[in-house]
């Protein structure tokens, strides 16, 4: 036994050091996502906060002067093109993975299409943008219009949605669906009444944080040609639910039409600094649009959690 | 309701259901029909090996040329240098909220992380190109062109830290509890659990999050657009200006090439090239990301 030490040296003090050396580096590393974080709201609220009035949310785009330009065009085409997507997507989204969760066996086909899911959520967006410009715009003829671009962005964001429902949808205990199914509901009657309510919550975060994506998203429409400043439905009465109708088609199918990201795009990319601060202060709106957003869905993350242990 | 009428809407709403999900699949054979029928009026043009390994990308000068290396070196180029950033910045983050952060530090750190993965593409390649160059990449090396490649694959890199870390935190957190106290039991310290026990165990878990990773990098369009410029270039020199495959595709839509050109015509191609690629590596992290699921679950 006299060997022994000899063999083994704990070097305990060392190790420790060693080890507590880790502990901060790992801290300091996290800390960098934190950090960059703050630099870039700092960056983009320093450079854009000359031109943040209301100004800038009336005003039409312009590429003379900085200080008339607006994102009145770029803010009425992202949320048409979002209300396109998710009118679409969350429908289709929550009934595939209605399908997967609740009804699905595990058979080869059905393995296959989760297995697809999966690849279509790392499918890079402008390769969407290249499908919605071959199948939308030149095979159904819907032209470079929001609806082209709002049902490419669907398309995009389904895989989102499904994978974020079903997520909601496994996390429903299964004694639920027992006491449903025990009292002689059918399946859908059991998943309409029962579980999907019991989901909600959690169906409305993956829903919100999938929109969000695609309000951001730029690539893809810029595919599909997204560039010419095109009034929606100009000189069109708005104040009859009749005029809003015809608004809404022209503005619907409409060749040409823009986005808040490209927006931003478009202006970042101008070599005259003053649009670069224009785009900063476009960047103010879009984030603060988001943020608002991921703050519903971690709202309604906490009050559903809460709900659960009262 | 009668029972048949009953029985009848059930079935109905199980097949529209199961259409839903059918749809995916529709969707992938489309983009592989799209991207194969659209390119094949390019490679009438542009024979399939000059294509693939031409070192000279100009379709817009004359004589026209379509050498696709140039573009696929700029995107690994910044998709590369944005892993060898972001892969020890996602994993020591990981570890630490994994292993180390009291549940207070979590909460505040995974909402975090989230918001930096919600953050457009596009805010990303204004942070490039109005800040990472200028304060960050010019005070230290004063050569750096405006548009440039590293400060794209710094961008990328933070766009694709969240995916790493947050896959990672999940894989280390899969590792059993037994066998993180089966090393504290023969006095390992914390480090050397963590390093030698659990990362080793949740390899797998890391291996696929760095994939994905990998493959949102190679996709990624818009950062790189504004910030690593459209000059395809057949170089490795990242403080120089290149075009990635995303970055073309970028400027021929934005341009106005006619659509029934050549160099309209190769942005399918590019795509299919793209399409590809994206498409094997993620096939490779669910893969791998499956055998952990087998092993732990």
């Amino acid at each position: 036994m006299s060997a022994a030490p000899a063999l083994f040296q704990p070097r305990l003090a060392q190790r420790r050091l060693l080890g507590a050396c880790f502990h901060g580096l790992c801290l300091l590393i996290t800390l960098v996502g934190v950090f960059v974080l703050f630099l870039l709201l700092a960056l983009v609220f320093r450079i854009g906060w000359k031109y943040l009035t209301w100004a800038l949310l009336t005003n039409e785009p312009s590429f003379l002067n900085p200080a008339e330009g607006g994102i009145r065009i770029a803010l009425i085409g992202s949320v048409l093109l979002v209300l396109v997507a998710a009118v679409v997507a969350v429908p289709v989204g929550v009934g595939a993975a209605v399908y997967l969760e609740e009804y699905a066996r595990k058979t080869r086909l059905n393995q296959l299409i989760q297995l697809n899911i999966a690849n279509l959520a790392g499918v890079p967006s402008i390769v969407y943008g290249m499908l919605g410009l071959a199948i939308f715009v030149r095979w159904l003829r819907f032209d470079r219009s929001v609806l082209s671009g709002g049902l490419t962005l669907a398309i995009l964001i389904v895989p989102v949605v499904i994978i974020a429902s079903r997520e909601a949808l496994a996390a429903v205990p299964n004694s639920i669906r027992h006491a449903a199914l025990a009292l002689g509901a059918t399946r859908w009657q059991m998943i309409r009444h029962h579980v999907l309510p019991a989901a909600l919550p959690g169906i409305l975060t993956g829903v919100i944080l999938s929109v969000s994506r695609a309000i951001g998203e730029a690539a893809p429409l810029i595919v599909i040609g997204a560039a010419a400043f095109i009034m929606p439905g100009g000189g069109v009465d708005t104040a009859s639910l009749f005029g809003w109708a015809r608004w809404l088609r022209e503005a619907l199918l409409a060749a040409g039409f823009t986005a808040l990201p490209i927006q931003i795009f478009d202006w970042s990319m101008e070599t005259d600094p003053e649009f670069q601060d224009l785009a900063g202060s476009a960047i103010i709106v879009l984030l603060g649009t988001l943020l608002s957003m991921n703050a519903l869905a971690v709202g309604i993350r906490a009050w559903q959690q809460g709900g659960k242990t009262r | 309701m009668t029972r048949t009428s009953l029985r009848l809407r059930e079935g109905a709403i199980k097949l529209l259901l199961q259409g839903c999900a059918l749809l995916s699949i529709v969707v992938t054979l489309g983009i592989v029909w799209v991207l194969f029928t659209q390119s094949i009026p390019f490679f009438r043009h542009v024979a399939a090996t000059e294509f693939l390994f031409g070192t000279r990308w100009a379709p817009l000068l004359t004589p026209q040329s379509f050498g696709i290396l140039p573009l696929l070196c700029g995107t690994t180029l910044i998709a590369g240098g944005a892993l060898l950033l972001a892969i020890p910045i996602g994993v020591a983050t990981a570890v630490y909220l994994s292993e180390y952060a009291p549940p207070a530090v979590r909460q505040v750190a995974k909402p975090v992380l989230e918001v930096l993965a919600g953050v457009p593409t596009v805010v990303f390649g204004y942070f490039a190109l109005l800040f990472v160059t200028p304060y960050v990449l010019r005070p230290l090396f004063p050569s750096t062109e405006i548009f440039n490649a590293a400060s794209a694959a710094i961008v990328v890199a933070i766009m694709v830290i969240p995916t790493i870390s947050s896959l990672c935190d999940d894989a280390l957190r899969a590792v059993p509890r037994s066998l993180r106290e089966a090393g504290f039991a023969l006095a390992a310290t914390r480090l050397e659990v963590s390093t030698r026990v659990v990362l080793p165990a949740a390899m797998s878990g890391v291996v696929a999050s760095v994939l994905l990773a990998f493959a949102r990098a190679i996709g990624e369009t818009m950062a790189v657009s504004i910030a690593a410029g459209a000059s395809p270039t057949l170089t490795l020199n990242p403080l120089r200006s290149v075009q990635t495959m995303t970055a073309y595709i970028v400027q021929v839509a934005k341009g106005d090439a006619p659509a029934d050109s050549v160099e309209y015509d190769s942005i399918f191609a590019v795509g299919l090239v793209l399409f590809l690629m994206t498409f094997l590596i993620n096939v490779a992290a669910q893969r791998v990301l499956a055998r952990f699921r087998e092993a732990y679950e």
